[in-house]
């Protein structure tokens, strides 16, 4: 019953069509970026002559390379504290049976249900207020306390099923709370520490709203950022403006398809343990 | 939401954990609760007090005016198309998306010789920002855009339409542009809860003579109740926060049309001064996404029994 029948030869046709669909947009998104501005093939024909001008362009006008240095700043940084302060949280917190630990890990959770729109508005107070509009620690910031929730929650649901044993034979050994953490059982977290980098790394990479609001306006873009401000500068030169997307989102399809199968199993994983 | 009693049931219940250190470290915790409640509690409570306000973001002084402001937004139009907006937009990609996901997992569970490089294919957008998605697809939807030209190469030119400029077409738009972005996410969740069933189950099925419908609806569905669970809440949340995609290809337009709660609530804060408005509609964001979160508690609670 599971062996490659005349069926699964009408499925594999269907699935490839469908296939072709969720193709389609790329494949307009590449034949644009490299037709020159009058390029007289139809529109969804190949260039006639393809060319790496638009692509030249918009790297120079665009202020992508900046863009891209920050936002590589701000994904390392938010992934690493992310981590460090999850799983730091997470191990008294899901260790202990105290009340006090079980009332602070609800007090997290309850943050997953709180839409980020809530804290929007007074949040931007604050950190205008604190002179850090404009600045990459502000978004930094945001990003680590927003991020905290899901994080403690993957961390505290994977340490609870971890034997204590490990932890025992290191403390007989002598060494201290710290040194047990950091040496035994954090390198026991691998596997979701991996679905965390992954779904942080993503998540932080591809916000808009965040850096929207913190820092439109100032010299300290993101790529998604820089994006939205140069679709606004050049209007309707779509050759110009495809190139620009796809530069801005290059780097993050390369590791895509570099890293596609941990990437899948981190989305899938997150959520399903 | 999922993942702690999946987890559990996975590990051997026995003893008590080892307590050891963890009592000695409770300032372990202080360095995510201090960004915590910097980022999320402190000004998630000043959030939702702001809704009882009327404050413009300017005045030093702002006058509580009770419930006045979710008042208004049952008397406004404008909010309540936006209302309404959402939870069109959230029910419809709901569905749409998860039966989509649900048969793409199935077929690509199969034995095509495709299934790796398809897989690959269709979750490319997951990470692909969503604001690029936004910008290209503006592009295709245009009336001499991609999606008409397209039409027209295979006959069906008499379907051409102004897709985000007229009203009626706008909103699904929306709808299938989400739909591009995300199905790719629920289909590997559903993946990996397939690729979860035994084959013997299945076998033995089959050999007791169950055909491949009926394979599905008692075997399949049920060792897929989870997954279901997890998708269904994620898009569900996913499409109640929607922002990005309408931000960028419609701002809202035409005439309001495809505004959601999320793209009021950045209009009327950050353009127009409507901050006490703005921060109802973020409370009554909240409630939409509290209520279905618990829902899906309930039913993940319901499935582990």
């Amino acid at each position: 019953m599971f062996r490659y029948t005349w069926r699964t030869a009408i499925l594999e046709v269907l699935m490839v069509l469908v296939g072709l669909l969720f193709v389609f947009p790329i494949y307009v998104l590449i034949t644009l970026s490299l037709k020159a501005p009058g390029d007289q093939s139809g529109l969804l024909a190949p260039p006639i002559e393809p060319t790496l001008q638009n692509f030249a362009d918009a790297w120079q006008q665009g202020g992508f390379a900046g863009a891209l240095v920050n936002s590589a700043i701000v994904t390392l940084t938010t992934v690493a504290l992310t981590v460090i302060f999850a799983a730091a949280a997470a191990y008294p917190l899901s260790r202990l049976g105290a009340r006090w630990s079980k009332l602070t890990y609800f007090a997290f959770l309850a943050g997953l249900l709180l839409p980020v729109q809530l804290a929007l508005l007074p949040l931007y107070q604050t950190i205008r207020d604190l002179g850090l509009l404009g600045t990459l620690v502000g978004v930094i910031i945001v990003y680590v306390g927003g991020g905290m929730p899901f994080a403690i929650f993957l961390y505290a649901g994977f340490m609870r099923a971890l034997p204590g044993e490990y932890e025992e034979a290191a403390a007989i050994d002598g060494a201290h709370a710290f040194r047990t953490f950091w040496s035994v059982v954090f390198p026991l977290l691998r596997p979701i520490t991996g679905t965390v980098v992954i779904l942080t790394a993503v998540g932080t990479w591809n916000d808009f709203l965040t850096p929207l609001l913190y820092l439109s306006g100032t010299d300290q873009q993101t790529v998604t950022v820089a994006i939205n401000g140069f679709v606004g500068q050049f209007g309707a030169q779509w050759n110009l403006i495809f190139a620009g997307i796809i530069i801005s989102i290059l780097p993050i399809l390369i590791a895509y398809f570099l890293l596609q199968k941990y990437i899948v199993q981190g989305f899938a994983g997150g959520l399903k343990g | 939401m999922a993942i702690a009693p999946t987890v559990r049931s996975l590990a051997p219940r026995k003893r008590r954990p080892y307590r050891g250190f963890a009592h000695t470290v409770w300032w372990f915790v202080l360095p995510a609760a201090a960004f915590y409640v910097f980022a999320v509690v402190y000004p998630s409570v000043r959030g939702s007090l702001l809704a009882f306000t009327d404050w413009d973001g300017i005045s030093p002084n702002p006058n509580w005016v009770g419930l006045d402001q979710f008042g208004r937004i049952l008397t406004d139009p404008n909010a309540l198309t936006g209302v309404r907006n959402t939870l069109l937009i959230a029910f419809a990609v709901t569905v749409i998306q998860n039966v989509a996901a649900l048969l793409i997992a199935l077929a690509l569970n199969s034995r095509i010789r495709t299934r790796n490089i398809l897989r690959v294919v269709i979750f490319a957008p997951v990470v692909i920002t969503s604001i690029a998605v936004g910008f290209l697809w503006q592009n295709l939807f245009a009336p001499a855009g991609g999606i008409n030209e397209a039409l027209e190469t295979v006959g069906l030119g008499f379907l051409q339409q102004n897709w985000l400029g007229n009203p009626d077409t706008a909103i699904w738009s929306v709808v299938i542009v989400v739909f591009w972005q995300f199905v790719g996410y629920s289909m590997v969740i559903f993946l990996a809860g397939l690729q979860g069933i035994p084959h013997e189950v299945l076998e033995a099925a089959a050999i007791d003579g169950a055909g491949p419908i009926r394979r599905f609806w008692s075997v399949v569905r049920p060792l897929l109740a989870p997954a279901i669970t997890i998708n269904v809440m994620l898009s569900l949340i996913g499409g109640l926060k929607l922002f990005d995609q309408v931000f960028v290809m419609t701002k809202g337009g035409p005439g309001g049309a495809t505004n959601t709660i999320s793209t009021l609530i950045y209009s009327n804060a950050f353009t127009l001064g409507r901050f006490g408005f703005g921060a109802a509609l973020a409370v009554m964001l909240t409630i939409f996404v509290a209520v279905a979160s618990i829902i899906q508690y309930r039913l993940l609670a319901l499935q582990e029994r």
